[in-house]
């Protein structure tokens, strides 16, 4: 059986009609998954026992009659910082290269309640720590639009999964841009929640006040109603909403008459490249679908990289010195004290990006220099946050690039750290204000690399943002 | 300068992270370059502007708070089944107090 990338509705049709059965699709999308990997990296490891007898449930529950979910059947890859129970998730990090987590995180139960298939584990930047996917301990992953150059990050391996067609829809985790700057590097659609939306229940803790879990899919519609099964509150995570979740599929009309867009003036000065011309063009066709565009402001801007990397450092500074050799699997066998083993286990298993930002995380946080970089750094927080709700004042939704460029090749940024945390800017601003934001497919550069719109929208109107992109997605042809 | 090689290593200590002289040379030349750029903050005026430490700050601070009922933790088995060095039930680890 030979099945062709498919939709969540395909995946659906072709269980409820008997075209194929869950577990057919599952072993299949297996095997095509496993041989596909020697290509990309994209999984660090698959789940095939745990795969199959939910796909059993899926076809006993079709047998009996009964709903087998939205997401019956459907294939589903999860970024190796979200915890599934013994299944090893090792964050992309020599640290926890055998960890077994005793617990599901939330988004994962729900997709199993859903009916959704764990397929595995996906590939990443170690902890979540990178725009490349080249930071991951067991290997970077490969783009497969263009092997020789990276997939973005850090949730590059769901990206890459979704793109080759391994898995019909994935989760990624999100602090500055990691699921949005992926999916616009590879070609599929990548989702930013608001901030509370999806329980962190389970992700593993980079910068708390950012981080976030959301799908990554190769339709808007498929994104939509991954985050439907996902989203919603859950009393294991404090800072989860209690805001209703809309059927967000069942909202996408087309129709987008009317609606006011923004253009972002400190975005558009340096849209002079092929990237730019894309979104520019994406613009024109929102326009010819009716949208009034204007050009807002958002004059924090250019303070956002330093905020975002002050803020997003210190956090991680503190939730990663839970990894001190005493719970969690690897412990430096050389070490005669308490304080020498945790300096040595730190030192040994944590990779070069991870050790910069712990340091930079606890430079700012130090006596000293706390007022001058952590407290200032939330302050231009709340000057970005602000910006953007004046911007909504005028307008339901920004449009802006994803990434100033499209996919590079692997190696040619790593020397330069500062210039990958440059490239984020566009990524930035929406997580520290803690809106919802997508990138959406919009064409191709002449080298025939994808590039991602981004659409951005108030606090909790993923109903807007997603009728949007949907209508964009439309008007492309694939 | 921003940062230099002895402060790189006080804030290892402080991190509790062993560098190799590589490293320590290595970061102290990429902090020094990254601080220069958090440097841009200094020309941005906050005053009056509240820090923003979380997001939803319009939420009723009671929304998301569960029943204040008892539940079962994870269970002692459950929590050192990944240590590397479990023993009686608790996480064993090598001497504390330095002679």
């Amino acid at each position: 059986m030979k099945i062709p990338p498919l939709t969540i509705d395909g995946v659906r049709e072709g269980l409820l009609s008997r075209q194929f059965s869950a577990t057919e699709l599952a072993g299949e999308a297996l095997r095509f998954a496993e041989g596909e990997n020697a290509t990309t990296g994209a999984y660090l490891h698959f789940s095939p026992e745990r795969a199959l007898a939910a796909a059993r449930q899926v076809d006993d529950k079709i047998a009996r009659g009964e709903e087998p979910g939205p997401l019956a059947g459907v294939t589903v890859a999860v970024k190796d910082v979200i915890v599934t129970k013994g299944i090893r998730t090792t964050c992309g990090s020599k640290l926890l290269a055998h960890f077994i987590p005793p617990y599901d995180a939330t988004a994962v139960e729900r997709i199993e309640q859903a009916g959704g298939i764990l397929m595995g584990k996906t590939n990443c930047d170690e902890f979540a720590m990178g725009s490349s996917n080249e930071n991951s301990a067991f290997g970077p992953v490969r783009n497969p639009v263009a092997t020789d150059r990276v997939p973005g990050g850090s949730s590059g391996g769901s990206a890459a999964a979704v793109a080759q067609g391994t898995a019909v829809v994935a989760l990624g985790s999100d602090t500055g841009g990691s699921i949005r700057q992926p999916a616009s590097f590879c070609g599929v659609v990548g989702v930013t929640p608001t901030y509370g939306r999806v329980s962190r229940y389970g992700l593993t803790a980079f910068a708390s006040s950012l981080d976030h879990i959301g799908p990554l899919a190769r339709s808007v519609k498929d994104s939509a109603t991954l985050l439907g099964v996902i989203a919603g509150h859950d009393p294991r995570d404090a800072t989860s909403a209690a805001a209703p979740v809309p059927d967000y599929a069942a909202e996408l009309t087309g129709d987008v008459k009317g609606l006011k867009l923004g253009l972002p003036r400190e975005y558009l000065k340096d849209l002079t490249s092929e990237t730019g011309r894309l979104i520019l063009k994406g613009v024109d066709t929102l326009k010819s679908l009716g949208c009034e565009v204007r050009e807002i402001s958002l004059p924090a801007t250019d303070y956002a990289i330093a905020s975002y990397y002050i803020i997003a450092t210190a956090e991680a500074s503190s939730n990663l010195a839970r990894y001190d050799g005493v719970r969690y699997t690897f412990r430096s066998g050389s070490s005669e004290t308490l304080s020498d083993m945790y300096r040595n286990t730190r030192g040994e298993a944590f990779g070069a990006e991870c050790k910069r930002r712990i340091m930079l995380g606890t430079y700012v946080l130090s006596a000293g220099y706390y007022d001058a970089y952590y407290l200032k750094a939330q302050k231009v927080r709340g000057l970005i946050a602000r910006d953007f709700a004046n911007a909504f004042q005028q307008v339901d939704a920004i449009v802006a690039p994803v990434s100033p460029f499209p996919a590079f090749k692997l190696g040619e940024k790593v020397d330069d750290p500062l210039a990958m945390y440059l490239s984020d800017i566009f990524t930035i601003t929406g997580s520290l204000a803690g809106i919802p934001c997508m990138s959406v497919p919009c064409g191709k550069t002449a080298e025939g690399l994808p590039v991602g719109m981004q659409i951005l929208t108030r606090h909790f109107d993923e109903s807007t943002m997603f009728r949007l992109a949907d209508a964009f997605e439309r008007t492309q042809t694939r | 300068m921003k940062i230099t090689e002895k402060e790189v290593r006080h804030v290892a200590d402080l991190a509790n992270l062993k560098l190799t002289e590589a490293e320590v040379a290595r970061f102290q030349a990429d902090l020094d370059g990254i601080l220069q750029h958090m440097d841009r903050l200094n020309e941005i005026d906050t005053s009056g502007v509240e820090p923003m430490a979380q997001v939803l700050l319009g939420a009723d601070p009671g929304a998301t708070l569960r029943a204040d009922e008892a539940v079962l933790p994870l269970g002692n088995l459950a929590a050192l089944a990944n240590a590397p060095q479990p023993g009686g039930g608790y996480f064993k680890v090598p001497q504390v107090i330095e002679r």
